[in-house]
């Protein structure tokens, strides 16, 4: 655990040394403003919530996530520094772990830089702030579950742009598959099969949460989403370091 | 007979069809400084590799204060300092805050893990640029912050791939002395194209050509494999087939 944290601190200083967190920051930022007033109809719906901003984060973060991870491995194979890294006392499962931690401390960054949202809604109006800091939660943890998936595709590919565009794809599909339309399609094939598509996925876990619900089953499947995906890039760096 | 630091028995990679290492075995004392030739592509880097715990074997063991680089890899990795090919560092780190991080790792902290930085600063002369970021550095200098992220926590065994290359010639003179300087307590293989670096630092040498050792003898030994008595003419004669 102590090497972790000492990884993630290097990674997390390699984020503020380059313009990758400006940038990231900025970018997520303007991306969920617009997203939350312009498209989501923030003052239209004369409601003081964070309903449209929550709706879109996942959208965003599924967007932005994989431009996090894809550097992760791809960077450290580029300039030869694997070999270092990975001939250091420590086993692969430490880097790996570092690095997740790090991203995932960068992205709880961005993502609470946006209280701006919460200071409008109860200025506005008195919103139920315990299904907002529950929202938050639960973003929290949907940015870990990309980022772990991530992780792992940034493992297995030298290429940035392989490990991104893979990334977003199986990010996408995570969450799509919770959407309506994709449950109504699958109901009329075969009800089972929709069943088992909406529990495997994000959507639903995430809408609860922003309900202000945290159920505790839901904080599991999060878990074992990360847990999974960070075991299997733990995996991969094991294998391919010399590759 | 002193105490042998790094043993390697029938060590073999191969990478497809290709057989970059076959079955190389030797071991090395405290005390020696082996000194790794070969022509490029030999399979020196990639001994180093699999020695260092980066290249899994085919087959084959290497082991390092006896522990086996596979198997007890963060123990072996503790008694080792390794200087991979062509120094790799984060560069986008200043040379200060990447030896502070690899101190850090190797479990260094407060007062001891600054006393390890300067002194491994001192050692391979990098005062004046130790606040610098890496990637302004020149070859040189950077290979230098490689040697001294590899003596950082003054370990037992130490496996330089190329430590001179790039150096300018009084930097070599100094990084040749003071590797003679540490050989009495270590064990340390070097790699290099550079033959009088041999004769400089070396108290032994292996010739690799196809993966193969075609030779292990002190200088001296090796210098009589050819009646010319020059190591450059050995080094041809045993890893050009034709030219003997």
């Amino acid at each position: 655990m102590g090497s972790a944290v000492i990884i993630a601190r290097r990674e997390l200083a390699a984020y503020f040394a380059t313009p990758v967190a400006v940038v990231f920051i900025v970018i997520f930022l303007a991306m969920q403003g617009a997203l939350t007033f312009n498209v989501g109809h923030f003052f239209d719906r004369n409601q003081a919530d964070l309903v449209p901003f929550f709706t879109y984060l996942p959208w965003v973060l599924l967007l932005l996530v994989p431009a996090l991870t894809m550097r992760q491995w791809a960077e450290e194979r580029r300039g030869g520094s694997i070999e270092l890294l990975l001939t250091l006392p420590i086993t692969p499962w430490h880097a790996v772990l570092g690095k997740f931690l790090a991203a995932w401390a960068f992205c709880t960054l961005a993502i609470l830089l946006t209280f701006p949202f919460v200071v409008t809604v109860n200025y506005l109006g008195h919103p139920d702030n315990g299904a907002i800091a529950a929202g938050y939660v639960g973003a929290l943890l949907l940015a870990g579950s990309f980022l772990s998936i991530g992780a792992a595709l940034s493992a297995a590919t030298k290429n940035q742009v392989i490990a991104f565009v893979l990334a977003v794809a199986a990010c996408f599909l995570l969450l799509a598959a919770g959407t309506a339309t994709v449950s109504e399609l699958l109901t009329r094939l075969s009800p089972d099969l929709a069943h088992i598509v909406r529990l495997a996925s994000v959507a639903d876990r995430f809408n609860n949460f922003t309900r202000g619900v945290i159920a505790a089953r839901d904080v599991l499947y999060f878990a074992s989403v990360m847990a999974f995906f960070l075991f299997l890039a733990t995996l991969v760096v094991g294998e391919k370091r010399a590759d | 007979m002193s105490e042998t630091l790094i043993d390697i028995a029938n060590l073999t990679k191969r990478f497809g069809a290709f057989t970059a290492v076959d079955r190389v075995s030797f071991s090395v004392a405290r005390g020696e400084v082996l000194g790794f030739l070969g022509p490029n592509g030999a399979g020196k880097s990639t001994t180093m590799r699999m020695l260092a715990g980066f290249v899994r074997p085919t087959s084959g063991h290497a082991s390092i204060c006896g522990y086996d680089v596979q198997d007890e890899a963060v123990k072996a990795r503790n008694c080792l300092g390794y200087l991979p090919e062509g120094a790799p560092a984060y560069r986008d780190m200043s040379v200060d805050d990447f030896l502070r991080f690899i101190g850090r790792i190797r479990g260094f902290d407060g007062a001891e893990l600054r006393e390890r930085v300067q002194h491994a600063v001192a050692l391979t002369n990098l005062q004046d640029v130790s606040r610098l970021l890496i990637e302004t550095l020149s070859k040189g200098t950077a290979r230098r912050v490689g040697l001294a992220q590899a003596l950082l926590h003054d370990p037992d065994v130490l496996v330089l791939d190329e430590p001179t290359d790039g150096l300018d010639p009084n930097q070599k003179h100094q990084i040749r002395a003071l590797i003679r300087h540490m050989a009495p307590r270590k064990a340390i293989i070097i790699s290099t194209h550079i033959l009088e670096e041999v004769d400089a630092v070396c108290t032994r040498a292996i010739i690799l050509a196809h993966g193969q050792i075609v030779a292990d003898d002190t200088p001296l030994g090796l210098s009589r494999l050819h009646h010319t008595g020059r190591l450059e003419d050995v080094f041809r004669s045993l890893t050009v087939p034709d030219a003997a």
